[in-house]
């Protein structure tokens, strides 16, 4: 494969990264988001890995593997055994506004992409596009963290936000030091951990996950 | 002018005509086949058309001359339509003049009035028929048109024959462009409902509660529903064309290639045979949304017609 | 190897608190580790004083005379956290706020806690930085929902929530870095020690790095509870128990600070401009200004000292980005008297608030006549808080408003504005608390005199005198960061 063809392959799984965040942006099954999550991470591997082909790069192989197993497989699986634990599978969330929330996230792209367009000139790697889509998909995450209502929603914005994070530093710049992310990947995995253990608290304290109940802490109270 | 092109362009609008009831047919066998049933055969939609054709029309009594014109309108912005597509040649005379800004525009023009038809009688059906379709043709257009735009910036050009000719004479590296993947997704999208196929709305009902484009010519009979019904056949078709010009042009005869026709005739069985599968097994595999989640469905191909063109700019 | 030992310690002191558990005698070993960990701290920071900054471990950690204070101080306040917690803590447990669970996590939690903030200080590697950020976040997380009342779940979900996408802010600036840094120093961990980026500095792309520093600005600064990013502060340090609250606002907001400093330097390097420095002074001034006026309407005594603590983060982080020699020494000095004064506050209004059994301030009453150690207590560090001589608050304010008086004479009146209010807020609510008589309500009970007495002790030390080694320190500190 010559070099073309990779960065080629490479921009077009930054695209389906892209798409599946604005798929998760939109998607109002719980069950159904966590499959578009699986995916986004399975994108994110794929691409991981191609990155570390063509530049030659060869711990990128072990971050991909590792995205691999802790997105593709091992969260998901987690968060499903979760909802399925809580009886939240077949919930539907009511998302307010899809063709707003939409038009936000293509704002976000189109802003994520002028702020990176320094970065862009300055940059001879063939991946220096995909910074824009890492930013973007950070904001996306961000954007439904603050749309949706329910606790898992919004853990799975935060993880895809963590998904855009690491794309950004694999992909854009050919992969941090393995010491920084394997120390990431450790700290999602905790980050994990203590949602599970909120998940419970919150739906044991208020009787469901929805966040909108939580609304006691105000100011001057 | 040329003596060439302009023998080709009749030659496409002859087979426009002739092939559009021809695959409707095919897409009827297929989908018959698909759900176990003995299929009418392919001739089929030639015979109801000429049926239709022999019978008297029985007007309304308050059809105004909007309602009497609507189906020769109809069938003959659809047929310039077809002047425009690159179907087997990209040598034609009126797609140097037209792009696909003015193909969208001649889609519109027939959808009107067939909307305005629909209301001229005063029956609660075609009003509502209108409206509905005028819903769904507020959202779809824009994301054709969005469609559009991403694929002429691939070719930096707005000329169909134009497209067709970049994209055939492209490498793999032109497959491979996010922009036109997100382009030819958001293109499905918007050709389901525009050609008013599952899950958008389902030709062959007449139930009330759902029917989009039967309500508005509820009320035709005779040559002009079998005009309207024709036309109706033949926008599937150029939907279909124009797919196949935009994303898949590879066999269509290039400028003065006479011939290279018989092969480009072969190329376009073959993808035709195939789309029809493809459309059966979309058709089959969804279900009928409610009318609601029809914005839904259109505002997702208008983001992903979107995200094409953001891809473009910051992929490519 | 007084480096080694004050990373391990903690962590080793985690893990058995973890399978001690409830037992009677693990605040005990709470308090060994803790204290074991200060004397390292000692023993790390007599080493740096007399030979200088040192990189260990494969330059995977650096110390200097910065990070050292902040690595002394934070080992000293949580010892004397780890004193305080031992009677408060077992008297929670005797009310049954917290159960068998919650107290092995407690104290586990705890020392992960404090190892995660030691590592975020000393470790050299900027990737490290913010990987031990995040653990000092993740390890607090759920102390700050141990009561389980559904005011403390929704605050450490706010907690969690608003502090990691802040801290993910801040891992897009660290790419960013490594972005641009990989081009000077070549691929690997290399690119991000801190001592090579800050040596080649100058070579590293400023558009890039100014991009960066804006990412970085809004992760660290949502750790350090800057507004607008300040949300989540309040609620998360005055849900938890009040040991909690002590160490998050005496030192996490330092760590946190510590890291946006350190990210400065580097970006100064490159632009050699003040474009950092600005945004950190907008960035001050305005938390000192919000949480000035937000001071005057809380009605929660815990939540008031919380506001005190986002408007004296507001004070360093404006100092830190006016610059200078004067405004950075009044900065480091601001951090460590901060620090101590609002840990003791906290300590008596834990006390405060278990006399009582509730932490609204229309409640409490009559502290000095109850127990004259928290109600003067309170008293004192309601004064140090609010810069009153002759505390070392007013020594570092002192030099905070000369410098700005001298760089930035525009801000001055904002300034003053901010302290002013804060001064009359502060005394405003304290006041009836300490005076009066004692309410029918309020219970006696022992509390733990040294915690307070000590930290009361040095942040007056240091107002009328500054001991010399501390003073070296400081100019060291002052002309590492120049």
């Amino acid at each position: 494969m010559d070099i073309q063809t990779t960065a080629q392959i490479i921009n077009f799984l930054a695209a389906m990264v892209l798409l599946t965040a604005f798929g998760m942006l939109v998607q109002r099954r719980i069950y159904g988001l966590i499959h578009l999550f699986a995916w986004q991470g399975l994108f994110l591997s794929v691409s991981t890995a191609i990155v570390g082909y063509a530049a030659g790069r060869h711990h990128l192989y072990i971050s991909s593997v590792l995205t691999l197993a802790l997105k593709v497989i091992l969260l998901p699986y987690i968060l499903n055994a979760l909802i399925h634990k809580l009886k939240i599978r077949k919930e539907i969330e009511t998302v307010v506004n899809v063709p707003l929330t939409m038009l936000i996230g293509i704002a976000l792209v189109i802003f994520s992409y002028s702020l990176t367009a320094p970065v862009r000139e300055m940059s001879t790697l063939v991946t220096r596009s995909i910074l824009a889509i890492a930013l973007a998909t950070v904001m996306i995450g961000l954007l439904m963290m603050i749309t949706r209502r329910h606790a898992v929603t919004q853990i799975i914005g935060f993880l895809a936000m963590e998904n855009g994070l690491f794309f950004a530093a694999t992909s854009a710049t050919y992969g941090m030091p393995l010491v920084v992310e394997l120390g990431v990947a450790i700290d999602v995995l905790i980050a994990a951990f203590i949602f599970g253990i909120f998940f419970f608290h919150i739906n044991t304290t208020f009787d469901s996950l929805d966040v909108e109940q939580m609304a006691r802490l105000k100011e001057g109270e | 002018m040329k003596f060439l092109p302009l023998l080709m362009e009749i030659m496409q609008l002859l087979l426009l005509l002739a092939a559009a009831p021809l695959f409707a047919g095919w897409v009827k066998m297929v989908k018959c086949w698909s759900q176990g049933r003995t299929s009418p055969s392919l001739l089929q939609p030639y015979r109801d058309i000429a049926k239709l054709f022999s019978k008297d029309v029985v007007l309304a009594e308050n059809a105004s001359w909007i309602f009497r014109f609507t189906p020769y309108i109809v069938f003959g912005a659809t047929l310039l339509a077809g002047g425009i597509i690159p179907i087997l040649s990209v040598d034609l005379p009126l797609s140097a003049t037209a792009d696909v800004i003015a193909l969208v525009a001649l889609f519109a023009i027939a959808r009107f009035f067939t909307a305005l038809a629909g209301m001229d009688i005063g029956t609660a059906f075609g009003g509502m028929g209108s409206s509905r379709e005028m819903t769904i043709a507020s959202l779809a257009e824009p994301a054709m048109l969005m469609a559009v735009f991403t694929m002429s910036l691939a070719s930096k050009s707005t000329s169909l024959s134009h497209i067709a000719q970049t994209i055939s004479q492209s490498d793999i590296h032109m497959a491979l462009r996010p922009s036109l993947a997100f382009a030819f997704l958001a293109f499905v999208m918007i050709a389901i409902a525009e050609t008013g196929r599952i899950p958008v709305d389902n030709p062959e009902t007449h139930l009330e509660l759902t029917m989009i484009h039967e309500a508005m010519i509820l009320e035709y009979s005779g040559r002009h529903l079998a005009l309207i019904e024709w036309a109706g056949m033949m926008k599937l078709f150029l939907f279909m064309s124009l797919g196949a010009a935009a994303f898949f042009p590879w066999g269509i005869a290039g400028a003065g290639n006479m011939a290279a026709i018989p092969l480009a005739l072969i190329y376009l069985i073959i993808k035709f045979t195939f789309a029809g599968v493809v459309l059966v097994l979309i058709e089959t595999g969804l279900a009928k949304m409610r009318l609601f989640r029809v914005t839904e469905f259109l505002g997702a191909a208008f983001l992903l017609a979107t995200l094409g063109m953001l891809a473009h700019f910051i992929l490519e | 190897m007084p480096l080694l030992i004050l990373l391990v310690v903690p962590l080793f002191a985690a893990v058995v608190l973890a399978f001690v558990g409830d037992r009677k005698y693990a605040p005990e070993i709470n308090i060994t580790g803790s204290a074991a960990t200060f004397l390292a701290g000692i023993a790390l920071a007599l080493d740096v004083y007399n030979n200088g900054p040192m990189l260990a471990g494969n330059k995977f950690f650096f110390v200097d005379a910065f990070n050292v204070y902040l690595a002394v101080l934070t080992s000293f306040v949580s010892m004397t956290t780890a004193i305080f917690s031992r009677r408060y803590m077992r008297r929670e447990r005797e009310h049954g706020r917290v159960g068998h669970w919650g107290m092995r996590f407690y104290h586990a939690m705890f020392q992960l806690f404090i190892f995660a903030m030691l590592l975020c200080l000393l470790t050299n590697n900027v990737g490290v930085l913010w990987i031990a950020m995040e653990l000092a976040t993740l390890s607090t997380v759920l102390l700050v929902s141990l009561y389980r009342t559904p005011t403390a779940i929704e605050a450490a979900w706010k907690y969690f929530i608003l502090c990691g996408v802040g801290i993910a802010q801040a891992l897009f600036g660290t790419v960013l870095l490594y972005f641009a840094a990989e081009k000077v120093l070549g691929e690997g961990g290399e690119a991000l020690l801190w001592t090579n980026l800050i040596q080649s500095s100058g070579k590293l792309e400023p558009t890039i790095l100014s991009l960066a520093f804006v990412f970085l600005m809004v992760g660290y600064g949502t750790k350090v509870g800057l507004v607008p990013l300040h949300n989540w502060l309040p609620d998360a340090h005055s849900e938890g128990p009040t040991p909690i609250s002590a160490v998050l606002s005496g030192l996490l907001l330092n760590v946190a600070l510590y890291a946006l400093v350190r990210c400065k330097a580097i970006v100064d390097g490159s632009t050699h401009t003040h474009y950092a420095g600005n945004i950190m002074m907008g960035f001050g001034i305005i938390s000192i200004l919000v949480a000035a006026f937000s001071l005057l309407r809380q009605k929660d005594i815990k939540r008031m000292f919380s506001y005190s603590s986002i408007e004296h983060m507001g004070i360093a982080t404006f100092a830190f980005g006016l610059g200078g020699p004067i405004a950075t020494y009044g900065a480091l000095l601001h951090m460590l008297v901060h620090s101590l004064a609002k840990s003791s506050i906290f300590f008596t209004v834990g006390h405060a608030s278990q006399m009582h059994r509730t932490q609204d301030m229309d409640k409490i009453k009559g502290l000095i006549r109850g127990n004259p150690l928290v109600g003067w207590g309170m008293m004192f560090g309601a004064m140090a808080i609010v810069g009153m001589p002759p505390f070392g608050i007013f020594t570092s304010e002192f030099l905070i408003l000369t410098a700005t008086i001298k760089d930035a004479p525009l801000m001055t009146p904002f300034l003053l504005l901010g302290l002013a209010i804060a001064f009359a807020a502060v005394f405003k609510k304290v006041q009836p608390m300490v005076a009066g008589e004692i309410p029918s309500y309020q219970k006696s009970m022992k509390v733990a005199h040294l915690p307070v007495l000590l930290h009361m002790a040095i942040v007056l030390a240091v107002g009328l005198y500054m001991p010399v080694f501390l003073n070296q320190w400081f100019h060291k500190a002052v002309q590492i960061l120049k």
